[in-house]
């Protein structure tokens, strides 16, 4: 949501759809591998960079793969031998290679992997959610996810820098939801190769495997080594909180944007309600806190850059103290809650005695659409029944039938 | 961020593979040549060749915050006379002092009964289907009239000028075939007329 046409730095502006801005960034870092098998609504990224490739504008091998299993297998391949790497999965095809997205984050490979969000069936359905995305978050990546095709080009980019920091070395998956992202078309900044070039620097991993030394990778490790390894990656991933922020700092220098690091706090300071998100509909909810706030209503919004690691200072300096916090989710985990709703609190507990009153909203599960206005009403409905004293509901599962 | 000074939401209405994604998404392109941000896209999920399906677009001077699909539009683009008579129309509201864009050789398709309109509204047509024809803009034996509605578009909102639709069509498909693009977008700009205006609502909602 930056004002791009005004404040960007060198470069140019492209009309770009969420896909295609993927593709862009993944360009620009230069990837020298990309292995990937097409799946709606993800397949424009690997068509796109596909063209680049014959046309000659990447230098770059397309492996074809029969699976989506075989595409991060065959990107952890080329990435542990020293390669710049990067695939793109939707849903059922994410689900697929989720074995290797444990592989790969256990083994501190650096890759860069973009998930253009999709509902999981049954039944069959390729609208947007963020089931596929949640379902990942116990593999020791590192995940971001894009608010608009600006912050999809742009965390892309990022990624690959976040990924190969020593002090990370550990894979990182972009989201962004498919079609509301992935097949719009918006204006795009794009800084310059060089400036790109220059910022990013050359491939830097933990350990390559290309036969030139003897190395063995996953061989059989006794428990308490197997757990030592396994709190190094949990190390590493609160150290790339300050990696992020920083790489959020210094992409400034090339681009004129920022966006606060793992989270944007917009109109929080002196607000005493906030609303928390994640994805492209934080832009509908920060429509809607704008005209709540010009009805006199002190609401902000606290949207979600990353999940893992999972910003719990930003949630302390932010949430505590307010009075009322709601929390809007894409996706459930059947028989509990929203996962950003029940890592919020889980996190907020920490730092504070006394919670704010919390409110869990589900909605958009399946690709519901939902408009900004429907988040107007909601949230200040959440403000006057809380003001009046009234109680609310700690879960909700807002629905609309279809029409 | 600040107050949205000018944000217009537009409704294309054509039947799949008639190119109205297409037309969402050049107008992205024209109105960047503006200066203005835009977004385009699609109807979400699986689309029929031939059934009635909408693309959209938003064109403002602010980033644009909002996303995913709507139903109520500042302007309506048609993109087949036949759509009006089976009322397919009628899924978009019309907002007050809207627009609304015709691909018509007669007046049938522009009653307004066909139409929900919330209250004043501006028709214009034009013949996009014979000018698509004259310049042989034929995919798959089907006349392509979304680049000549493009140039109706530019005649009957001004907000982007024909000169960047021009221009963005010939970004958007390089070579001849924009070339010819371009040239039905500019007939079709000079063709488009003012047919009807309706003062105040005809239709209650729903």
């Amino acid at each position: 949501m930056t004002a791009i046409l005004e404040e960007s730095r060198g470069g140019r502006i492209l009309p770009l759809t969420g896909n295609y801005a993927v593709a862009m960034a993944a360009k620009m870092a230069r990837v020298q591998v990309v292995a990937a098998y097409p799946i709606t609504p993800q397949t424009s990224v690997i068509e796109k960079l596909s063209e680049y490739i014959e046309a000659g504008e990447l230098e770059a091998t397309m492996i074809r793969v029969e699976s989506e299993h075989s595409a991060l297998a065959a990107t952890f391949g080329a990435a542990i031998a020293g390669a710049r790497a990067f695939t793109a999965t939707s849903s059922h095809g994410l689900l697929y290679m989720h074995e290797w997205v444990h592989w790969t984050g256990r083994a501190r490979v650096p890759i860069v992997m973009a998930i253009v969000t999709r509902a999981i069936a049954p039944p069959w359905n390729i609208w947007p959610d963020h089931s596929d995305f949640y379902d990942q978050r116990d593999a020791g990546w590192v995940m971001g996810f894009a608010m608009d095709n600006q912050e999809a080009f742009d965390l892309t980019l990022q990624a690959f820098r976040i990924s190969e920091d020593p002090r990370v070395y550990l894979p990182v998956m972009i989201g962004l939801e498919g079609f509301i992202l992935g097949h719009t078309t918006m204006p795009v900044h794009i800084p310059d190769q060089e400036a790109v070039d220059e910022w990013l620097g050359p491939r830097r991993q933990g350990f390559v495997i290309d036969g030139s030394e003897p190395l063995a990778h996953g061989n059989l490790a006794w428990p308490e080594d197997t757990e030592e390894m396994f709190m190094d990656i949990h190390r590493a991933m609160m150290e790339a909180k300050s990696v992020i922020r920083e790489v959020d700092e210094e992409y400034y220098r090339i681009t004129g944007r920022r966006y606060g690091g793992l989270t944007q706090c917009i109109r929080c300071s002196d607000a005493k309600y906030v609303v928390s998100s994640m994805g492209a509909w934080s832009g509908d909810i920060m429509e809607a806190v704008e005209k709540l706030r010009g009805e006199g209503y002190p609401v902000g919004v606290l949207r979600f850059r990353f999940i893992r690691p999972f910003p719990e200072e930003d949630v302390a300096e932010h949430l505590a103290g307010k009075k009322l916090v709601v929390v809007f989710d894409r996706a459930i985990s059947f028989g509990s809650m929203g996962q950003l709703f029940m890592e919020t609190v889980a996190h907020l507990a920490k730092h504070t005695g006394k919670l704010p009153v919390l409110r869990n909203i589900v909605a958009g599960v399946g690709g519901v659409n939902v408009e900004w206005r429907e988040f107007y009403e909601l949230i200040k409905d959440s403000i006057d029944r809380f003001e009046e004293g009234g109680e609310l509901e700690y879960f909700t599962w807002y629905h609309k039938a279809r029409r | 961020m600040g107050v949205v000074v000018l944000l217009v939401e537009i409704i294309w209405l054509g039947r799949g593979g008639q190119g109205g994604v297409t037309a969402a998404n050049i107008l992205v392109y024209a109105a960047l040549r503006e200066g203005l941000y835009g977004q385009g896209f699609p109807f979400f999920g699986a689309e029929r060749r031939g059934a009635p399906v909408m693309a959209f677009s938003r064109i403002s001077d602010r980033p644009i915050l909002r996303h995913g699909m709507f139903s109520e539009a500042d302007v309506l683009v048609v993109l087949d006379p036949k759509l009006p008579l089976i009322e397919a129309t009628r899924r978009v509201l019309v907002r007050d002092r809207g627009v609304v864009v015709v691909n018509a050789r007669d007046d049938e398709a522009l009653d307004p009964r066909h139409y929900r309109l919330e209250g004043s509204a501006k028709f214009y047509a034009v013949d996009a289907t014979r000018i698509a024809l004259e310049n042989k803009l034929v995919v798959a034996g089907w006349p392509v009239a979304n680049t000549s509605m493009l140039g109706a578009f530019s005649r009957a909102t001004g907000l982007v000028r024909i000169e960047s639709v021009v221009e963005a069509i010939k970004e958007y498909f390089k070579g001849r075939i924009g070339e010819v693009n371009a040239k039905a977008a500019l007939q079709a700009y000079n063709e488009t007329k003012l047919v009807g205006e309706v003062a105040r609502s005809v239709q209650v909602h729903g």
